[in-house]
């Protein structure tokens, strides 16, 4: 009896636990199909009258969200192959050689994950200003580039469990530093490579500060800031901003349903770095 | 047994330092090459490390010693006065106690992913759709959630609505206009985002403890409950002293969820809102690198408690 009982609280948990994740999604859904007549004379969880496109199809035009598509694409593409570059490069130096100011660059690395990025803003605006980099694409990029420190540590935690021996084999084949990173060093991360990947791709399409300080030009909208635009020109059109809601949520949903275990893999060992 | 082993050391201690040399000589001679090779691999990481972490923080440093307003050619030397007015002005520190709220809710948050974690780490009906949909909301956009949660906290919203379907409709009122509730709807809506990353965490340090000891555990007549008490609790230990820690520097450091939704109006403002407000909207670069440095002070002191409380090597969820 106690069993069945306790059987029923943990569903009963469960399921309602699900719903309250999920009826603030649910409304914005349906909320996203009802034209603006109907969006005003319809409370919150009335069905829409019929499945119409018409606001997405404004969301997307008039939001400009193609163009933050392409922007957010490309500083996606171009951060994450950097970070992978030099995340790996600087993985490869620190746990294969021995030199000095070794300790320091370690400590270095170490004490920068402990700033809290937001915060420093105030004095790395002067810097990007400086770079004459403001306004630019340029900006957000190199400072997704510059401030992952925890993609390094990833990288250097798994280049441990990669045998010093395979390096050792690969010179006596004549390989020099240049190769061994490449061909050996390179495919045998792939795994923290994927993590890297995941976590970081996910932060950079969810990112809204540092675009939203450093690329304030319009045609310059990235996903979040070309969201976040929508309480100006939308501000009393609800049915609308759901629909750009939607847009922006739509990618994420497809990555989560394909990459799932890849994801929480990632997520825990990349949180407790 | 202890007497054996010291006896059975003495002769193997030469052989081990033998291997041990051998060792580092063969370690050594792959120091091949040109010295400079680790400096080149280097080299970018580092100027990017210096050029976006280390100017600014220093030049955060000096800018609190300024009354810089962020464009005038000269900075004025002010010594400590930023500091004090961070300290005395009561608007100025007023913000650390909307951190309280948020603070609070991340317990609520981390009870609830214990729980459920908990909960799913024992075999579950569609486990993987309740996994998913706990943990989804952490990947969403932040300025989606801002707008869904604007939306369920709106006048006539879904909250509203659900209210008035309860029948408690008379409960309603501006959940963000109002100056005593808009913190509680901004926290609950940081659970809503943040609780499926520590129910994930939890989850992954709850079963990366051994079958067996469940299973002996069981053998011995013990229940759920003496599970979670015995067995559990103690395994996940490090991660939710993580989790703690890592609540109280977040708390302090809430920025995206208040700065979409309210702007920080309505008492609403946070320390890192009102920081970068100080900033780039009223041009007090001085005051706000002297804010920045305070709250830098804050999270390193949490860290290095963290440190020495919790044990590096112990969070190992790989």
């Amino acid at each position: 009896m106690t069993a069945l009982s306790a059987k029923t609280g943990k569903y009963l948990s469960l399921v309602l636990a699900s719903i309250l994740t999920l009826l603030p999604i649910v409304v914005i859904v349906m909320a996203s199909f009802k034209t603006t007549d109907e969006f005003q004379d319809s409370g919150p969880f009335d069905l829409p009258g019929s499945l119409s496109f018409a606001n997405y199809v404004t969301a997307f035009t008039k939001g400009r969200m193609l163009e933050a598509f392409v922007n957010t694409t490309f500083i996606l593409l171009v951060s994450v192959t950097g970070t992978i570059i030099i995340g790996t490069m600087a993985a490869y130096a620190l746990d294969r050689f021995e030199f000095r100011f070794k300790k320091t660059v370690v400590v270095a690395f170490l004490l920068a994950t402990l700033v809290p990025g937001v915060t420093t803003q105030v004095a790395t605006f002067q810097v990007v200003n400086n770079l004459g980099l403001f306004n630019t694409r340029g900006a957000v990029i190199a400072l997704f580039l510059g401030t992952d420190i925890v993609s390094i540590y990833i990288f250097i935690q798994f280049m441990r469990s990669i045998p010093k021996e395979l390096d050792e084999a690969a010179v006596l084949d004549g390989a020099n530093h240049l190769t061994i990173y490449r061909r050996i060093i390179l495919p045998l991360l792939k795994p923290a490579i994927a993590t890297v990947i995941i976590i970081k791709g996910i932060a950079i399409y969810n990112e809204f500060y540092i675009p939203f300080l450093y690329m304030p030009g319009r045609d310059l909208g990235v996903i979040s800031t070309s969201l976040f635009r929508f309480k100006g020109p939308f501000g009393a059109q609800w049915e609308i901003i759901a629909a750009g809601v939607i847009i922006v949520m739509i990618p994420t949903l497809i990555v989560f349903l394909a990459l799932q275990r890849f994801i929480y893999n990632g997520f825990t060992s990349g949180a407790t770095k | 047994m202890t007497s054996t082993r010291e006896l059975a050391q003495p002769p193997a201690r030469p052989l081990l330092k033998k291997k041990s040399a051998l060792l580092t000589s063969r370690r050594r001679r792959t120091g091949w090459g040109w010295r400079g090779t680790p400096y080149v691999f280097l080299a970018l990481p580092v100027l990017l490390l210096v050029l976006f972490t280390y100017v600014p923080v220093a030049n955060m440093f000096w800018y609190s010693l300024t009354d810089w307003d962020g464009l005038d050619k000269t900075k004025t030397f002010v010594g400590i006065d930023n500091y004090v007015s961070v300290f005395t002005r009561p608007e100025l520190f007023r913000v650390f106690f909307v951190s309280l709220y948020y603070f609070a809710a991340s317990f609520i948050q981390m009870a609830l992913a214990l729980y459920f974690a908990t909960i799913l780490s024992f075999s579950t009906r569609f486990r993987n759709l309740f996994k998913g949909i706990l943990f989804f909301p952490y990947l969403v956009n932040g300025v989606a959630i801002g707008f869904i949660f604007l939306y369920f906290f709106r006048p006539d919203g879904t909250l509203d609505a659900l209210l008035d379907i309860v029948g408690l409709g008379d409960l309603s009122r501006p959940w963000l206009g109002d100056r005593d509730v808009v913190n509680f709807s901004l926290a609950s809506t940081s659970i809503w985002r943040y609780m499926g990353l520590n129910f994930v965490l939890f989850l992954g340090a709850i079963q990366s403890i051994p079958n067996q000891l469940y299973e002996a555990a069981e053998l011995d007549g013990a229940n759920r409950w003496q599970q979670f008490r015995f067995i559990i609790a103690p395994g996940i230990k490090p991660i939710i002293g993580l989790s703690f820690i890592l609540a109280i520097s977040g708390s302090l450091a809430v920025f995206e969820i208040p700065f979409i939704m309210t702007g920080g109006s309505n008492g609403s403002e946070t320390f890192v809102i009102q920081t970068v407000n100080s900033a780039f909207k009223f041009s007090k670069v001085g005051l706000a690198s002297a804010m920045a440095v305070v709250l830098l002070a804050i999270v390193l002191v949490i860290t290095w408690i963290q440190r020495k409380l919790v044990p590096e090597e112990k969070v190992n969820l790989t």
